[in-house]
């Protein structure tokens, strides 16, 4: 399985946010989405960076008054491994496990096409297994059973 | 207006496609507590299953046995079954939104992806799917032809399809004869002079999208050897290191059997089945006469993304197989619904977790929904299909407790029924498929097979003596 088959049941609404609008937009985009971090991307629609509640809460330990005024450029982490559709979710997890990343930007030719969390993939590789597992019984019960001539 | 879900004016529910989800979704909604629940179930062929019928290998009857449980959901006195009813054809999107409270769709991904290099369209070259749909005895598809006559045959592709049509090219008539093959399927085989059968893989045999037990089913065939190309099957460092730091042994396992392969030596069997990795088609060659000649290769090297997921990279190492028969196998692709939001990025009906969402708002679409591959994509087996259809009715089940649904004005299964015979006289009943799969059942054991199945619309109706 991979990224897209994640995308494609998500919509297609992926929340960003410019590096120069304040942290005040971005905590107010959070909430109204009701997620854990916002794509920061360029005019161009390129991810520039990841801004996500826990580098909000990291600066505001220091800052009470001044973080909601800053601009998201100076909280957000840079440098941010991104996926791309055709990623497959095990790796995907185990590199979002090991990194502890929560959040993956994913691109297609540099352009953002949508954001992943780590619940998504945790989510993904539960119900594969389930899936698998419910069709491994139907085959051991049939093969118990007497030889059935079906469809 | 009372919110529907009572024994007096249960829900009415349309699940459009009869494959596993459009099952499994039935069976969700049955289950729920405290609603009455009507659902009836379309489809575009006479007989329902979906790609259990018409996809699955007929050599792999354990898996079609999966069916028993589809016809326990259909018991339901609350279920029926139309088939033989197109959506967009017979019936639109309106139609159901003036006769049900909720329509799912759960059509499945009807077509094949494309490769798009130059070629692709020359005689003998056919997507898997196709073939996969004949062999089945599809109706829309038992008459199409492929030439049999060439020796060399190619299939782009390590996925299931392609392992399904390597292993039905490479088995004996005698090995073919005790399935359900399609009749006129098994006679064409009869006569093919497919001797080579290769299996093109882009990645390394780590990373092939087929089970151990598809690779294992590939060694023991009656009269055919199976091998694999030394080289191409040594695991490369970046692909030891993601099974080591995962402890892959299932993996490991796979990549055995493959190296094993590669060391058997040839038998007198008539026919071989090549196994090649770290290949990708980038033309396919001319004859000189409009018809497959060949396909051009070339090698690649595997590489990891960010995320550590290994991709092919062209090498710039070219090769020529010379092949008259060619399969693209490279995955299925979603067909967009006749007046439903598609999502042309990722080949799906336009959704969020199951609900159906507008082209234009992007909010939800009122009272319409869907699941399994035309939601999510070709990914999984049949039952990654549940959990995915548990979704889809989860969201249906809360949007009922808020009052989103249609207000359909009069809905009755009777009218439903009335609108379906008058657009499309022809339609079948689950009673009819009951009696049909009797049937078929019965030719099967005539001729020592587990079933042969009827292939045209109007034998079917000839055999219900409905003309």
């Amino acid at each position: 399985m991979t990224i897209a088959s994640l995308l494609a049941r998500k919509g297609v609404k992926v929340v960003t946010i410019q590096p120069e609008h304040q942290i005040r937009q971005a905590l107010a985009l959070l909430a109204e989405h009701n997620i854990g971090a916002v794509v920061v991307v360029d005019p161009g629609a390129r991810p520039i960076g990841i801004l996500s509640e826990r580098d909000i809460v990291r600066a505001a330990i220091g800052d009470e008054r001044g973080v909601f005024d800053r601009p998201v450029s100076a909280l957000m982490t840079r440098n941010v491994i991104v996926g791309v559709p055709q990623d497959d979710l095990v790796s995907v997890g185990y590199t979002m496990t090991e990194k502890r990343i929560r959040h993956l930007p994913v691109v297609e030719q540099g352009r953002l096409v949508g954001i992943i969390s780590i619940g998504d993939v945790v989510k993904a590789q539960r119900d594969q297994y389930q899936g698998e597992v419910d069709t491994l019984q139907f085959q051991l019960i049939a093969e118990q059973e007497k030889p059935v001539a079906q469809a | 207006m009372a919110r529907p879900g009572t024994a007096d004016a249960p829900l009415r529910v349309a699940i459009v496609g009869a494959g596993p989800t459009g099952y499994y979704a039935a069976d969700q909604l049955f289950r729920q507590a405290g609603v009455a629940i009507e659902v009836d179930m379309y489809d575009r062929v006479p007989t329902p299953y979906g790609l259990v019928r018409a996809g699955v290998a007929p050599d792999h009857q354990k898996i079609k046995s999966v069916t028993a449980s589809f016809d326990k959901v259909a018991a339901n006195p609350r279920f029926r079954f139309f088939g033989c009813v197109e959506l967009g054809r017979h019936v639109t999107v309106a139609d159901l939104r003036a006769h049900y409270h909720m329509v799912v769709y759960t059509t499945g991904a009807q077509t094949d992806r494309r490769m798009g290099i130059p070629g692709e369209d020359l005689r003998n070259s056919h997507a898997a799917t196709e073939f996969v749909a004949w062999y089945n005895g599809h109706p829309d598809y038992r008459d199409l032809t492929f030439d049999l006559s060439h020796e060399r045959a190619a299939i782009v592709g390590v996925g299931n399809v392609a392992v399904d049509v390597a292993r039905i090219l490479s088995r004996t008539p005698e090995e073919l004869a005790v399935t359900d093959i399609a009749d006129y399927a098994l006679e064409a085989l009869r006569s093919s002079r497919v001797r080579e059968v290769y299996l093109l893989g882009r990645r390394g045999p780590a990373q092939a999208a087929f089970t151990n037990p598809e690779v294992k089913e590939l060694g023991e065939l009656a009269d055919s050897d199976v091998t694999a190309v030394p080289e191409e099957v040594e695991l490369d460092d970046l692909s030891r290191a993601a099974m080591e730091r995962a402890s892959d042994r299932a993996t490991q396992k796979k990549v055995d059997l493959l190296q094993e392969y590669a060391r058997r030596a040839p038998s007198a069997k008539r026919r071989r089945l090549i196994l090649r990795f770290l290949v990708s088609p980038v033309e396919v060659l001319d004859d000189g006469a409009g018809a497959v000649g060949g396909l051009r290769l070339v090698r690649n090297k595997l590489y990891a993304t960010e995320t550590g997921t290994l991709q092919p990279k062209p090498t710039g190492e070219f090769e020529d197989l010379p092949v008259g028969l060619l399969f693209r196998s490279v995955g299925y692709k979603g067909v967009p619904v006749p007046d439903v939001p598609f999502n042309d990025k990722w080949g799906v009906i336009l959704n969020e977790k199951g609900r159906v969402l507008d082209g234009e708002s992007k909010q939800p679409v009122i009272g319409e929904y869907t699941a399994g591959w035309i939601k999510r994509g070709p990914t999984g087996v049949i039952g990654t299909n549940k959990p995915d259809a548990a979704e889809t009715v989860a969201c249906m089940i809360e949007d009922l407790g808020r009052d989103q649904h249609l207000q359909p004005a009069a809905p009755s299964r009777e009218a439903a029924e009335r609108l379906v015979r008058e657009r499309q006289p022809q339609c079948f009943s689950y009673p009819d498929w009951l009696k049909l799969n009797e049937l078929e059942l019965r030719r099967g054991k005539e001729t020592g097979r587990p079933r042969v199945k009827f292939t045209r619309i109007e034998d079917m109706l000839a055999a219900l003596g409905r003309r």
